[in-house]
């Protein structure tokens, strides 16, 4: 039993030490798993204090709680696919929420007089801890694709979300004026709830990394929220820093496509949509197929050679395939490199993470702003699976919707040769011009057939 | 609030001053480690932060193991499943993408592909 204060204050301040190291480590790929055995020590120590703490009681509720919740998150990060690894971010942020409204609850049940600042902690937690948690699934539930990923639109819905908040916003005001009652607590969440669902609802798919790291950011608040409840300064540290995290990449991902971070959550994609000019296939132009022995004889006598990996690569199952053909072209003295774009996939570093599970070395890889001044001297690039990020009407059509996004200048280089499933627009639901581009050949068919077929044809050619 | 309970379990409040001045010191360092992260390890790094917002769990086990009442349980048993999950999944995906992370290919690539 630990019942001096100071000693359990330490302990804390050693849980809060380990986080920063876990964060400051992942500065580089080389520290950064030793970073998070860290930051596991560092839980280790406050759920071991925690523990000790006189006083505590309910063991059994507490192993039976604990023991079904290690077995769900074991089974859950053990069996998730990489491509998967949005859907899961997603979810453990909104259990995250759900723990802190819950205990918001439960701390609002049992004050005797609570002082303001205490309820006004108690309303933040549950509030933003809730708005996390519904967000969460739903966001889990659009990339799953249990809903449509396109944005889910109703009239006046931003009026709607506006009056849920200020509802919210008023039984918290309630409670903080003296209404010490528990439903005043119990329908703030219920429109928290509410408000969660309708405000990632409009959202489309390709907007996805923004909530996410939004969503983040809420359930790292709501923890520090709840660190003010129960005067815990390793909740409030530990908390803000993920805040801290979350807002840094939600404002990052929002640059990343040259939009604001207010109209990728409240302007629903969508809607531009329908002003926007679609491939005008009626102005002569038409898409040039191309078979796998064409591309393999480009590819074999090409000088460089950039791959630009989407999320289609990805949910072909194909990044093994394509790092086994750039190493069939390395061999034959082809220079090959890997363009990613920092949207590519569907969070924020998703590709880096797909890439790696392929073994391809990090150092192989270059970020947008470094390979695009490469593409004019590049011999073929070759689009596995994205679309969007290569899309040129990004550069010269105001009326579309990605106007203005940064994108991978593909269009420059000597040739281009897109494999593709089919001529489905990309998850944004924009089509995409460079396929007309008369430098553009198409390969059509699932990616991973198309790769080992490259394979092949490369070897024999 | 049952301040004499968390006070004899080790707790002691602080003034608020003391604790929006914690805040705003994290938010600040906050922003300073997280701008060192390149964007290769973006997803690692929400994965890990992840993991760090289920320090939660810490609220759960207080609320749970100090609750009398049948409605405290409840929140307390359902908080400490969804935290516990929260961590234990957040830190095992991490280590399993930090894992896949290098620098360069796999020794065994080399040998038998001519």
């Amino acid at each position: 039993m630990i019942s001096d204060p100071d000693v359990v204050g330490l302990l804390y301040l050693v849980t809060i030490v380990c986080f920063i190291v876990a964060l400051r480590f992942l500065s580089s790929p080389r520290h950064a798993r030793k970073g998070n055995w860290v930051g596991g020590a560092g839980m280790l120590v406050a759920i071991g204090t925690t523990l000790l703490l006189e006083g505590l009681g309910n063991w059994a509720l507490i192993a039976v709680a604990g023991v079904i919740g290690t077995a769900v998150g074991v089974v859950g990060a053990r069996n998730v696919r990489m491509t998967a690894m949005p859907q899961m971010v997603a979810i453990f942020n909104g259990v995250g929420g759900g723990a802190a409204a819950l205990v918001a609850q439960a701390e609002w049940h049992n004050a005797v007089g609570p002082v303001w600042d205490e309820t006004v902690s108690i309303v933040l937690s549950a509030l933003i801890g809730s708005i996390s948690f519904a967000g969460s699934v739903v966001a889990f539930a659009k990339l799953q694709e249990l809903v449509s990923g396109r944005p889910i639109v109703f009239p006046a819905q931003n009026v709607v979300n506006v009056l849920v908040l200020v509802g919210a916003g008023g039984l918290g005001a309630a409670a903080v004026a003296g209404v010490e009652e528990q439903w005043v607590l119990v329908a703030l969440v219920g429109l928290a709830l509410l408000f969660g669902v309708m405000f990632v609802l409009p959202i489309g798919g390709a907007d996805m990394p923004v909530v996410i790291s939004l969503l983040n950011a809420f359930t790292g608040l709501a923890a520090s929220a709840t660190g003010f409840v129960l005067d815990s300064t390793v909740l409030i540290v530990s908390g803000m820093l993920v805040g801290a995290a979350g807002t840094l990449l939600t404002l990052l991902m929002a640059k990343a496509m040259n939009r604001s971070v207010a109209n990728v959550l409240f302007g629903a994609f969508g809607q531009v949509q329908t002003v926007a000019g679609g491939v005008r296939a009626d102005d002569g132009r038409s898409v040039r197929a191309t078979t796998p022995d064409d591309v393999a004889v480009q590819l074999s006598f090409a000088r460089k050679v950039i791959v630009v990996p989407g999320y289609g690569m990805a949910v072909a199952q194909a990044q093994h395939d394509v790092r086994q053909l750039a190493d069939v072209l390395e061999e034959r003295g082809v220079d090959v490199k890997y363009a990613i774009h920092p949207v590519a996939g569907r969070m924020p570093g998703h590709m880096n993470v797909l890439l790696a599970e392929a073994n391809v070395p990090y150092t192989q890889l270059s970020e947008m702003d470094e390979v695009n001044p490469e593409f004019p001297q590049t011999d073929v690039a070759l689009v596995i699976g994205a679309n969007d990020v290569t899309n040129p009407a990004a550069r010269s059509d105001p009326a579309s919707p990605i106007y203005g996004m940064p994108i991978l200048d593909v269009d420059k280089s000597a040739s281009i040769v897109v494999l593709k499933r089919s001529m489905n627009p990309g998850f944004a639901g924009i089509d995409n011009e460079l396929y007309l581009d008369p430098k553009t050949t198409m390969l059509f068919g699932d990616a991973k057939e198309s790769v080992l077929k490259l394979i092949s044809a490369v070897k024999a050619s | 609030m049952r301040v004499e309970t968390r006070e004899s379990a080790g707790v002691t409040e602080l003034p608020l001053v003391i604790e929006l001045t914690i805040l705003v010191l994290a938010a600040f360092l906050g922003f300073e480690v997280v701008s060192k992260v390149p964007t290769m390890l973006h997803t690692p790094l929400m994965s890990g932060a992840n993991f760090i917002h289920g320090i939660v769990v810490v609220g759960a086990i207080l609320v749970l193991g100090t609750a009398a009442d049948t409605f405290t349980k409840v929140a307390g048993f359902a908080a400490m499943v969804l935290a516990t999950a929260n961590v234990v999944g957040g830190w095992f995906v991490t280590d399993r993408m930090l894992a896949m992370f290098k620098r360069r290919p796999e020794p065994k690539q080399k040998g038998p592909a001519e």
